[in-house]
């Protein structure tokens, strides 16, 4: 089985989110990069397929250099090889596009993304490649098996879960759940030296449609300060006259 | 050229989330001059959305379309598009429509914009204020393509009567033209209770309540203010709530008016899923727990003496206020 896992390089999880240049970019003064965490917990179901059921596993990332220590990390993890697809990741449609690339000359069983990135929030990149390389394809999947050619996966619904039968080649839109959050890898000093040596080929992007543009960005007003109850009743009281919610 | 909204149901209801885009829809129409079309599968309640300013329901009405398939369901949608000439195509932030939006994109070649949360700043060029970096941030997205898609966030924009005389025309659904072997074999669901997603009110606790054993008083708080449950992280991850209830930045996101978080330190990942909640109110034995800064109200104690006495409390002043 040959696996590709899309990986989006995001600003880890307890960033500070700022705006520069007029509010129109995003600050990346003094913020880590790491790989999308929904992207990770795909990453690791890769590599379980790698180890349990003999596939090949290959990273794609559509962005600059700047992306490169990320996809080491993903190297060192345990895929295979990596592409970088030089081109700057600005729209959710744009990055499909670049990406069904790699998978229509790749001959790829399964393609795995994360349901969202958490920077850009968009959640469109695993459907539309889907649709561009005519692949089946499950959102929101919290489990994934396969059995030759027949997936079984389960998807959240809101309220509860969904279980679904399909088949290969299809792409999967993954979140938490596909693994255990404890087994979640941290590279090790011989999985980092090993992926020195690995393949981190670089694309030049394919003509694409940039179908939205975000022009500014802005923050949620400042908060106004906590009013605390001395007691239960005062906070019913609080709660029902003056924020009116119950 | 009128604007398409997609209206969910469930077992031929609509759910809240069709009222609210159905709502947003009207609200764009106006200010595009036009009128809005509304498609619905298996809805018993069609004309009711002309509460909400729908002048149109395309219904389809059809068995096999009872359980959700996305990619039926995009092609469905998409060739009512083609067949109204919508421009703009509105729809909910559920989880089966973050599912099928991106699938309706690519086969309208359509710019997506989710979790927006207001109407448009402008129609030409069009442009809407969305929530993004799991909403530690705002974005104003311009879309550039023909065809528009706008998923609209839950609880943002509300439900808004605006009565307009409407007609009902059944159509018939279309089947995906793309590899679609994706099938439905089991679909496991609370029912009778209500989900984060739609909940106006939401409990939440997190690993300061010690263990399974003593959520029986955070789901006695959700029954008596008939809310959804909800946890942190850690507490999903140790197993004590299932995962569909995790609240955060890798979890679920939370819009609803009023949301409890009780033993819950506030880490930036889990305030980044509740931002967008109305009224936030904190029950937290330390004064120094982060998510007093985030809160609106709150109420510094001990979290298995204060939820007995509000529940209690709480039970009183239903009887009262009904
Ligand atoms: C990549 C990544 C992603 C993450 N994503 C998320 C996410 O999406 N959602 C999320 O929630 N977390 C997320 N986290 C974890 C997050 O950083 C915190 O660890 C987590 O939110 C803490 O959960 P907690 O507040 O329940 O537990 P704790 O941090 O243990 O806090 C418990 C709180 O309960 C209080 N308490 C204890 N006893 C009582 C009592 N008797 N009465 C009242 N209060 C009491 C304590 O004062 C404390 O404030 C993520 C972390 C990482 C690294």
């Amino acid at each position: 089985m040959k696996i590709l896992v899309c990986i989006s390089n995001v600003p880890d999880t307890t960033s500070k989110i700022n705006f520069s240049e007029g509010d129109t970019k995003f600050d990346t003064n003094g913020v880590q990069f790491v790989i999308n965490p929904n992207d990770e917990f795909g990453l690791t179901r890769a590599m379980w397929f790698k180890e349990k059921q003999g596939a090949t596993v290959h990273i794609a990332t559509v962005g600059g250099p700047n992306v490169e220590p990320t996809m080491r990390k993903a190297l060192a993890i345990g895929a295979d090889e990596a592409f970088r697809i030089n081109a700057e990741p600005t729209d959710g449609f744009y990055v499909a596009q670049q990406l069904a690339e790699i998978v229509k000359n790749g001959g790829y069983d399964l393609v795995i993304g994360g349901k969202e990135s958490i920077d850009y929030n968009g959640g469109m990149v695993p459907g539309i490649l889907a649709s561009l390389t005519n692949m089946n394809f499950i959102n929101s999947c919290i489990s994934l098996e396969i059995d030759g050619n027949n997936v079984s996966a389960v998807r959240e619904i809101d309220g509860g879960k969904e279980t679904l039968s399909s088949s290969l080649p299809i792409v999967i839109g993954g979140q938490k759940g596909l693994v255990a959050e404890s087994d979640l890898r941290i590279p090790n000093m011989r999985g980092i030296m090993m992926a020195r040596k690995k393949n981190l080929g670089i694309l030049e992007p394919v003509d694409g449609l940039n179908a939205t543009e975000d022009k500014k960005f802005d923050k949620p007003a400042a908060k106004g300060q906590v009013k605390l109850a001395d007691n239960v009743d005062q906070l019913i009281d609080l709660l029902h006259k003056e924020a009116k919610v119950i | 050229m009128s604007v398409l909204v997609y209206t969910e149901s469930e077992k031929g209801k609509f759910k809240k989330n069709a009222l609210e885009v159905a709502s947003y829809a009207s609200a764009v129409a106006k200010m595009m001059g036009t009128t809005v079309t509304a498609i619905a599968f298996n809805s018993t309640e069609n004309e009711s959305l002309g509460e909400y300013g729908v002048s149109k329901v395309l219904h389809i009405k059809d068995e096999t379309f009872n359980t959700f398939n996305a990619g039926d369901y995009a092609a469905t949608i998409a060739q009512a598009v083609k067949s109204t000439d919508a421009k703009l195509v509105i729809l909910s932030s559920s989880t089966d429509t973050k599912y099928l939006a991106p699938l309706l994109a690519a086969k309208l070649t359509a710019g997506y914009a989710p979790n927006v949360v207001a109407a448009p700043e402008s129609i030409t060029p069009f442009m809407v204020k969305r929530t993004a970096f799991s909403n530690k941030g705002f974005a104003h997205t311009q879309i550039d393509t023909d065809v528009k898609i706008v998923g609209v966030s839950n609880n943002a924009f509300g439900a808004h009567e605006n009565k307009t005389a409407i007609t009902v025309e059944e159509i018939s659904g279309s089947k995906d033209d793309k590899k679609n072997d994706t099938k439905s074999v089991d679909i496991d669901k609370v029912v009778g209770k209500a989900t984060i997603a739609d909940a106006d009110i939401v409990v939440s606790a997190g690993r300061g309540l010690k263990g399974p054993e003593n959520w029986g008083m955070i789901e006695e708080l959700a029954n008596v203010l008939g809310a959804a449950t909800a946890c942190s992280k850690p507490v999903s991850d140790l197993g004590w709530r299932p995962h569909g209830e995790h609240v955060g930045q890798t979890g679920k996101p939370v819009a609803s008016n009023l949301y409890i978080a009780i033993g819950i330190s506030g880490a930036i990942q889990h305030l980044a899923g509740v931002s967008a909640s109305k009224t936030k109110v904190v029950i937290n034995n330390d004064p120094e727990a982060p998510f007093f800064k985030a809160a609106d109200y709150g109420i510094v104690g001990d979290a298995f003496e204060v939820v007995p006495e509000l529940i209690e409390k709480l039970k009183d002043f239903k009887a009262q206020n009904g």
